[in-house]
């Protein structure tokens, strides 16, 4: 029971905010609506995004700019069934939705294959360079492509407004499984192998380039998807909507959240998304610029925080997981024990390998040896 | 005549990006990160010309002002960001870097607003040979790009601390060994790295005098593009690089029909020189050991 809560917990959460705002449907303002469709947006942006930074360890800057491709394709796509359908371009149905869905998914994805190709064959960070540099070309070229609108933006597609968040909060949670399921299988373990330690999970015969190209592949897909989402919800699409800072606020959700954790990410994209809308009524003026600062120290505090060598001994005494264990948890609970010993359905968050790896020998005073793995902590 | 004018504006605006492209090749040949903030150090070292030529301080004086003001906050930064997280993943290396360089935008949008302001006392004016009108400033700039490049290159090869960094880049530990203080040739690095971030900085402004809160980060992309398809840590290359990419973007910028997409074409050289040849021009394969 307890696993199983703890697994489908982020699902019943969102599958309850679907029927209680369902339910209530015409009685839902329609800025409440507009919000949970831009809550929907995030977290599908914010989970995609977290598997390749959190679970690959990769770092992509233009995860914005699949989303613009995403948005731009889908939307265009709809515009021109309905057209040629004869209704005006404002009326799109449940099939023009999904068939855009599937456009945008598919365009995004080939972008993020092609992207990959050169990026990811290497060692580095180059992924971080490729998709910096791929986010302008899709600026520069949606602002001047007279099809698309160009400067000005182009025009979306309008779907019946009651229930676009629902089918919003349904694409979430299609994305949540779709990464979850990725991540539980025996894929999910080659991904994070390859995360811990390239070399280590290349001699065991994971094909690393294979795996990085699906992951990332995958995740511009789902950003894909989150940008038809957008193109209808909003009514205009504007190429500068979608740069480089846009980018960097769906990381500060994945590093908020915490890296390689999938609850996480979910909560930081409902938190930041809601601070987003309210801020600006709060932070008028000059002060607009107070958020900004606010996500740049949020990252680098975090950042430092989680991952200075110094800092280590802080961490592990002193984290969210100990206190809650001291507080609420029994000392010595053997069940517990046994429980923790082969979970295989919990993604390992992070192992550090060369940990795992040392072995350190230890003589004590009666001079038998023991080798003591995983303690000592390697040299690096 | 065209052909001409358009060759020396490419070379010097190539220089500008070799310039650029130079602190973030050093820093990654040394500490084997990206720095992302390394475009906003050029906006900073921008608005700082600002603050002091609006003062009506004389123009050299604010250049020089700016580039030791770059250079603090450069080292500053190296202190308080990037330090703490050395034998950190480099991935968490490379989202502080990423967070600093937003933390500058929005502090240079927080002193100076998002407008955009115009730098004045710059302007060197220009003069004609034949029918050819030539702008001094892309004299000076071409003229100094090349003086600081050589005088890098003498630094590196022929100087102590330029021989230990050429030591550090190739092997932390052993240089350690050898009696190197490896966190002091990291913070010259970035020291050496800001200043010509600085210096760009003012160049640019020669050749466009408006300054924005987000003026460093095209070029610093642009730049880390030259690096890149230079090679990147590899300090000839990241001048071939970007005196590449700069003759590209004026050419490419002259021809009106392509005029629009000439960001899009000079990323997508990045692109295709990453799958051709992936370690750039002139960088070095590195085989990775366990």
């Amino acid at each position: 029971m307890m696993k199983f809560t703890k697994r489908y917990l982020s699902f019943v959460l969102i599958g309850l905010v679907m029927l209680v705002c369902g339910v209530q449907g015409s009685g839902l303002s329609a800025s409440t609506a507009y919000l949970l469709e831009k809550v929907a947006i995030s977290i599908i942006l914010a989970v995609s995004l977290g598997l390749v930074v959190g679970f690959l360890g990769e770092l992509s800057l233009g995860h914005a700019a699949f989303m613009c491709v995403g948005a731009y394709l889908g939307g265009k796509v709809s515009q021109l069934i309905v057209e040629a359908l004869g209704g005006s371009q404002h009326d799109s149905n449940f099939l023009v939705l999904i068939l855009s869905l599937v456009i945008g998914a598919a365009s995004a994805g080939l972008c993020g294959f092609i992207i990959g190709l050169p990026a990811l064959r290497l060692k580095g960070d180059y992924l971080a360079i490729v998709t910096l540099a791929f986010g302008e070309i899709v600026r520069v070229i949606f602002t001047n492509a007279n099809v698309f609108g160009g400067a000005q933006g182009m025009a979306t597609p309008r779907f019946d407004r009651k229930y676009l968040f629902i089918i919003g909060l349904a694409l979430v949670l299609a994305t949540i499984a779709i990464v979850q399921n990725l991540l539980r299988s025996k894929h999910g373990r080659a991904i994070t192998a390859i995360r811990d330690n390239e070399i280590a999970a290349r001699a065991t015969g994971i094909n690393v380039t294979k795996y990085k190209l699906t992951v990332f592949a995958v995740s511009s897909a789902l950003a894909g998807v989150a940008g038809v989402l957008y193109s209808y919800a909003n009514f205009n699409l504007q190429p500068s909507k979608f740069g480089y800072n846009y980018s960097i606020e769906i990381l500060v959700m994945v590093v908020l959240g915490g890296m390689g954790s999938i609850n996480g990410s979910i909560i930081a994209a409902t938190l930041i998304t809601y601070l987003n809308t309210k801020l600006p009524l709060i932070l008028t003026g000059e002060l607009a610029v107070l958020q900004n600062l606010f996500y740049a120290l949020i990252l680098i505090l975090l950042i430092i925080y989680n991952n200075a060598p110094a800092l280590k001994g802080f961490r592990e005494k002193y984290n969210f997981k100990n206190l809650w264990n001291k507080l609420f948890k029994p000392k010595h609970d053997p069940a517990r024990v046994r429980d923790d010993a082969a979970r295989w359905d919990v993604v390992p968050t992070k192992i550090e390998m060369n940990e795992v790896l040392s072995t350190d020998v230890v003589i004590d005073n009666f001079g038998d040896n023991s080798a003591d793995i995983g303690e000592r902590g390697g040299n690096k | 005549m065209n052909f001409i004018t358009n060759l020396i504006g490419g070379l010097s605006l190539g220089g500008i990006y070799a310039m650029i492209a130079l602190g973030y090749t050093m820093v990654y040949g040394i500490a084997k990160m990206l720095n992302f903030a390394h475009g906003d150090i050029i906006m900073v070292g921008g608005y700082t010309i600002l603050v002091f030529t609006a003062q009506s301080v004389h123009p050299l004086i604010a250049i020089a002002l700016a580039i030791v003001f770059c250079v603090g906050l450069g080292v500053v930064v190296e202190r308080v960001a990037y330090k703490p997280l050395r034998g950190a993943s480099p991935l968490a290396v490379l989202i502080t870097a990423i967070g600093v360089s937003y933390l500058l935008q929005s502090l240079a949008q927080m002193f100076f607003g998002s407008g955009t302001k115009m730098v004045t006392g710059l302007d060197l004016g220009s003069f004609n040979i034949g029918s050819l009108k030539i702008s001094v400033s892309t004299i000076v700039t071409l003229l100094s790009c090349i003086a600081v490049m050589v005088a890098l290159n003498l630094f590196v090869k022929y100087t102590k601390t330029g021989r230990a960094m050429i030591a550090v880049s190739e092997d932390k530990g052993a240089a350690q060994l050898m009696g190197i203080n490896v966190n002091l040739i990291i913070m010259i690095t970035f020291a050496i790295g800001s200043a010509l971030a600085a210096l760009a900085g003012t160049f640019y402004l020669m050749r466009s005098p408006s300054i924005y809160s987000t003026f460093g980060s095209l070029p610093g992309i642009k730049a880390f593009s030259a690096a890149v398809i230079g090679g990147i840590g590899s300090i000839p290359g990241a001048m071939l690089g970007g005196i590449l990419l700069g003759v590209v973007e004026v050419f490419a910028n002259s021809v009106s029909a392509i005029a629009p997409y000439t960001d899009a074409i000079e990323f997508a050289i990045l692109i295709i020189i990453l799958l051709v040849k992936p370690t750039g021009f002139l960088g070095k394969k590195r085989r990775e050991k366990v």
